[in-house]
């Protein structure tokens, strides 16, 4: 990793002077990595407590059924069986959801998806308690599935809420504005699994006054306790959630489809309770990406400068609404991408089938459309015979440009800086130096690529996303820092999920205070809130409300020093543990000046407010946007329909660079799982049933199928209303490399590529194909 | 009252011979055999299977390695992946060793065996069209000391079964002393199941081409019309090459033979079209297969 984080950090634009070796800019190390690498970390699976029970969960076989009775009598009697509950013993609400309270703990009269949880069981041993969810008689009156989004409009209710979940019909400009060059383009893209790394588990523990504590590796706490203690019907303040050590997450963990079951059997059996879920369990319960459909028309004139896009997206949210509307939101409002066009008419559904479930998985809705509408540019390009690079170049989005929602562009939008960046850097070199054995062909190491079937492809796509939630959430997160002794302690309930939040708040702590040895505390629901890991806002909201604690404490520190000497807090520094006055008179140490005393202070950070898309999709309703360009250089067997990404170019949009070797690694990252949406990732369903739920038939990328990833250029342009001025960077290039990667197979193929992941079938280009 | 005990396994054998491990299975009918446990063990953390017993094949040392018989080698049914794959083993039937190389990631190689590849005769079995190809023959061990001996397509296909407390012991395979190829098709660069193989052996002192396509069916499938064809137009004496039209024709003779047209209704009409994933399932067979002939007889 060292090696990497080193690369990672020269292709760097950074000033040539030494990186520090703490604070901000440095490349601090997580504290957790040598735990991770050794294995000594605790991950929620590894939980124990003494006395604990086994919970499993029946699920249901069918996509879309009626209940008609469940006998739980033969799975109760079964020795070693402690509770089984089903949906009369849900003690509160019967129903929970994020923002729409839509899917209910435990079916009741309907199963709605694959995998929906029908009933749970507590015993003394795992076996016995999958055994006795398999022994729970269910009988179900099979009904058909609504599988086809299209269809969903005009079936049956598929639950009382109705089918469609949200509609946005954005309008901007004049309707009846044509272009000299008009393109079409329908696209699909499949259903990715955030398949987070670790399995899903938690351990649920009965506390004396009648509450229940549940440990999980949550990565929204609070919201997860809030969903929980309804359905307990206890006061939230009873239920506590402990975050555990979060082995990584690019959407939301744990699915509180299972914890409330978990904290149910607690209650019941007054036992600790323990489930972990098999990666099969994992893949039907927990939230995926929205397999999308959308249907572009672009108008440009006939230098190419975009005139107007008409699109049609529809996402498939599944049976529960989740977080479709916020994903509705970001698809609409980035339909276009980042390039000025100056009438738009998007309209936008999402709509409830019995597929798998769908929701947050990190750069939802902009990731879908970025495919789309480069797609829609490669179109333009072709038609025009402008090289597509050149037709981006012509429209990119700058600051102060409008956005289709009506939002001007106010934090910096460097997008023709990134694109010129990706273009003018080197291809890379074909292999003609090296033995042709030697050469990794498309197929890997083994498979059956031959050199003259093998073309070469380049191809360019810019995408966009937001920063924080969207529409009016109150983004607000809450943060103490304490100093004893010399050490700082950071409590915040911002989880760490591998986006690095617990390293950079020891680097802003330090950088801050002038304190070396900082630690962040573990997190749990009797801290105040932080909100979800999601959308950047960590990095953000959490790490400006550390730094506000952060300088209160400084001040509360430096106060007493700076009235003695009668200067102000500002003519002091605190550097490696010593304070000094800027002319070098005062000279005293952190330590001598705290004089024992404990230093505590909280601090509130909240993003300036955003508001709701109105009834044509107009509004403020995005706090931040980051931008990112990907050129992606490919291999393609033509006869096979084989692909090897060779090289990913990324330039990207970050603010200021608060830890190189990390920002490097989530860009890798990124760029990756971007790599899986395009060419492996797809969860196929055949009539609402998940076939193949396991991580042989869902093929992530290997080592082998990650490509040369070159950091091209991070520009720093401080966004001024960003605390530090960074913009989060992990989702943009999720939102943008599997459309590189799709260009830069139309370009080596000459074939449309309108679906993602890019079936072999569709990179076939020899004769009669 | 507890139940942590019944669904663990209650008893694990370890033999050292051959002879042993079927003596523990005939002792305990129940018991399951486990080599590399790659499958099996993926079945049991599904739930599927509970063995009350295992006997493990990993301490039988005379079935880790290989030995010669007339112009044979009888090859272990423990020899992992791995094994198989060095340039040594390579030397011998090189098509063996590519499928080895090719059959999952390092983790697996290691530990999968021969013999597993074939009692679980998974589809994308990687070694089974090449043990096709080959005309392999597996030597089974019984209770008694009996042995007996099963073409690989006789079990395959399930006309010859294994009996209760039968093992797979050796695999008799050819030595052919001439080109082999073994090609795959995968959905990613790095290791993944097969969508199509294809494997070809050249067997010049019966002046024979040996063909077999595997992952497209649930067993190896054999183009013998097409063997016999293509093995007509090569000069076996000569320099053996084909024209790249010949070898074209002998790609769309395979996929043609082992995708065969939907046939036609019974009532006459048009037969079904072909769907767009089977053209290309067919395309890649072709493809395949041309290549492999091809680099087999370059």
């Amino acid at each position: 990793m060292s090696n990497d984080a080193a690369t990672g950090a020269q292709a760097l634009d950074a000033p040539q002077q030494e990186p520090p070796a703490h604070g901000l800019g440095a490349s601090l190390p997580p504290a957790d990595a040598r735990a991770k690498t050794e294995g000594t970390f605790p991950y929620a699976a590894d939980l124990w407590a003494e006395g604990l029970l086994w919970a499993a969960i029946l699920r249901s076989p069918h996509p879309h059924a009626r209940i008609v009775s469940v006998d739980t009598a033969a799975a109760a009697e079964m020795p070693g069986v402690r509770a089984v509950v089903t949906h009369e013993d849900v003690l509160g609400d019967s129903a929970y959801g994020r923002s729409v309270v839509d899917r209910p703990v435990f079916a009741s009269d309907v199963v709605r998806h694959h995998g929906e949880a029908i009933a749970a069981v507590a015993a003394d041993h795992p076996d016995t308690a999958r055994l006795a969810a398999a022994a729970i008689a269910v009988e179900y009156e099979v009904l058909d599935p609504v599988t086809d989004p299209e269809k969903a409009f005009a079936a049956e209710p598929l639950h009382p809420d109705g089918n469609l979940i949200r509609h946005i019909p954005l309008r901007y400009g004049d309707p009846e504005i044509t272009g000299e060059v008009v393109v079409e383009g329908l696209y699909r893209i499949g259903r990715q699994d955030p398949a987070p790394i670790g399995a899903e588990a938690g351990l649920a523990v009965p506390r004396p006054d009648g509450g229940v504590e549940i440990y999980t590796a949550s990565t929204d706490p609070h919201t997860d306790r809030d969903l929980a203690a309804a359905c307990f019907g206890l006061d939230p303040e009873r239920v506590k959630v402990v975050v555990t050590g979060v082995p990584g997450a690019t959407g939301d963990r744990e699915d509180p489809g299972f914890q409330i079951p978990l904290g149910l059997l607690a209650l019941r059996t007054g036992c600790p309770v323990k489930l972990a879920a098999t990666r099969e369990e994992s893949f039907l319960g927990h939230a995926h990406r929205h397999p999308t459909l959308l249907r572009y028309r672009h108008h440009a004139d006939a230098e190419g400068r975009l005139v107007k896009v008409e699109a049609q997206i529809l996402l498939d949210a599944g049976a529960y609404a989740d977080a479709s509307s916020e994903s509705l939101a970001a698809a609409v409002a980035f339909a276009c991408g980042p390039y000025v066009v100056p009438h738009a008419f998007i309209e936008g559904w999402a709509v409830r089938t019995n597929n798998p479930p769908s929701g947050h998985v990190r750069g939802e809705g902009a990731m879908q459309v970025c495919a789309a509408y480069e797609g829609q540019m490669d179109k333009l390009a072709a038609k025009l015979g402008i090289d597509p690079a050149e037709l981006r170049m012509r429209n990119v989005l700058a600051t102060g440009d409008i956005l289709p929602t009506g939002q001007t562009v106010t934090c910096p939008a460097p997008v023709a800086e990134l694109l010129g960046a990706v273009r003018d850097f080197p291809l890379p070199a074909l292999p003609k130096d090296t033995p042709e054995a030697a050469w990794l062909l498309p197929g890997g190491p083994e498979g059956a690529g031959e050199p003259g079937a093998v073309r070469r492809g380049v191809g360019y796509a810019l995408g966009m996303v937001h920063m924080l939630g969207a529409e009016g959430a109150d983004e607000v997160s809450t943060a103490t820092v304490k100093v004893h002794d010399g050490v700082a302690t950071v409590i915040c309930a911002a989880v760490e999920t591998g986006q690095g939040f617990s390293t950079l708040a020891r680097q802003i702590v330090q950088e801050t205070l002038g304190i070396e040895e900082v630690h962040v505390a573990s997190v749990d629901t009797d801290q105040p809130p932080a909100g979800p890991a999601a959308h950047g806002r960590h990095t953000w909201v959490s790490g400006g409300a550390v730094e506000r604690a952060a300088k209160m404490v400084r001040t509360q520190l430096l106060q007493p020093l700076a009235h003695k000497f009668g200067m102000s807090t500002e003519l002091l520094q605190i550097t490696d543990g010593k304070i000094t006055s800027y002319d070098g008179v005062l000279s005293t140490t952190v330590t001598e000046a705290m004089d024992g005393k404990e230093l505590w202070a909280t601090a509130q950070c909240r993003p300036h407010p955003t508001e709701p898309l109105d009834e044509s999709g107009q509004g403020d309703a995005f706090v931040g946007l980051a931008f990112c360009a990907v050129r992606a250089v490919v291999d393609v067997d033509i006869e096979l329909g084989s692909i090897r990404v060779v090289e990913m170019a990324v330039a990207q949009d970050v603010g200021r660079v608060l830890n190189p070797a990390q920002l490097a690694t989530r860009i890798e990252a990124g760029i990756t799982q971007g790599i899986g949406t395009a060419l492996t990732e797809n969860l196929r369903t055949n009539r609402g049933l998940v076939r193949r739920p396991d991580l042989t038939g869902y093929a992530l990328p290997t080592s082998l199928d990650a490509p040369d990833i070159r950091i091209v250029k991070l520009v720093e342009e401080r966004d001024v209303v960003a605390p530090f001025g960074a913009k989060p960077a992990s989702a943009a290039p999720v939102v943008t490399s599997p459309a590189a990667v799709a260009s830069a197979v139309r370009a080596a193929t000459g074939r449309p590529v309108s679906r993602l992941p890019i079936r072999p079938q569709a990179a076939v280009a020899v004769p009669n194909a | 009252m507890t139940t942590h005990a019944p669904q663990t396994a209650q008893s694990v054998t370890l033999p050292s011979s051959l002879d042993e491990a079927v003596a523990a299975l005939t002792d305990m009918p129940a018991a399951v055999p486990v080599a590399g446990g790659t499958d099996l063990m993926a079945a049991v953390n599904k739930g599927q299977l509970r063995p009350a017993g295992l006997v493990g094949l990993g301490r039988i040392s005379e079935l880790r390695g290989w030995h010669y018989q007339d112009g044979h080698a009888l090859l272990g049914a423990g020899l992992t992946h791995a094994r198989m794959g060095r340039p040594d083993f390579a030397a011998l039937i090189p098509a063996l060793a590519a499928s080895s190389r090719a059959a999952g990631p390092p983790q697996i190689r290691n530990a999968g065996t021969l013999g597993g590849n074939i009692a679980t005769a998974a589809p994308t079995g990687d070694s089974l069209p090449v043990l096709a190809a080959l005309e392999a023959d597996l030597v089974v061990a019984g209770p008694g000391g009996a042995r007996r001996e099963i073409p690989i397509s006789h079990l395959l296909a399930g006309r010859e079964m294994l009996a209760p407390a039968e093992l797979i012991g050796f695999v008799r395979v050819p030595l052919l002393h001439a080109p082999q190829v073994f090609l795959k098709a995968t959905g990613r660069t790095g290791p993944g199941r097969a969508t199509a193989s294809v494997t070809v052996v050249l067997d010049p002192a019966r002046r024979g081409v040996r063909c077999a396509v595997g992952a497209i069916a649930p067993m190896p499938l054999r183009p013998l019309e097409a063997e016999r064809w293509i093995g007509s137009l090569i000069d076996w004496d000569g320099a053996r090459g084909l024209t790249q039209e010949a070898l074209a024709a002998f790609g769309e003779y395979v996929a043609a033979a082992c995708i065969p047209d939907p046939a036609p209704p019974a009532d006459g009409g048009e037969a079904p079209p072909v769907s767009p994933a089977v053209q290309h399932l067919r395309r890649t067979v072709a493809t395949l297969a041309r290549r492999a002939l091809g680099r087999a007889l370059s």
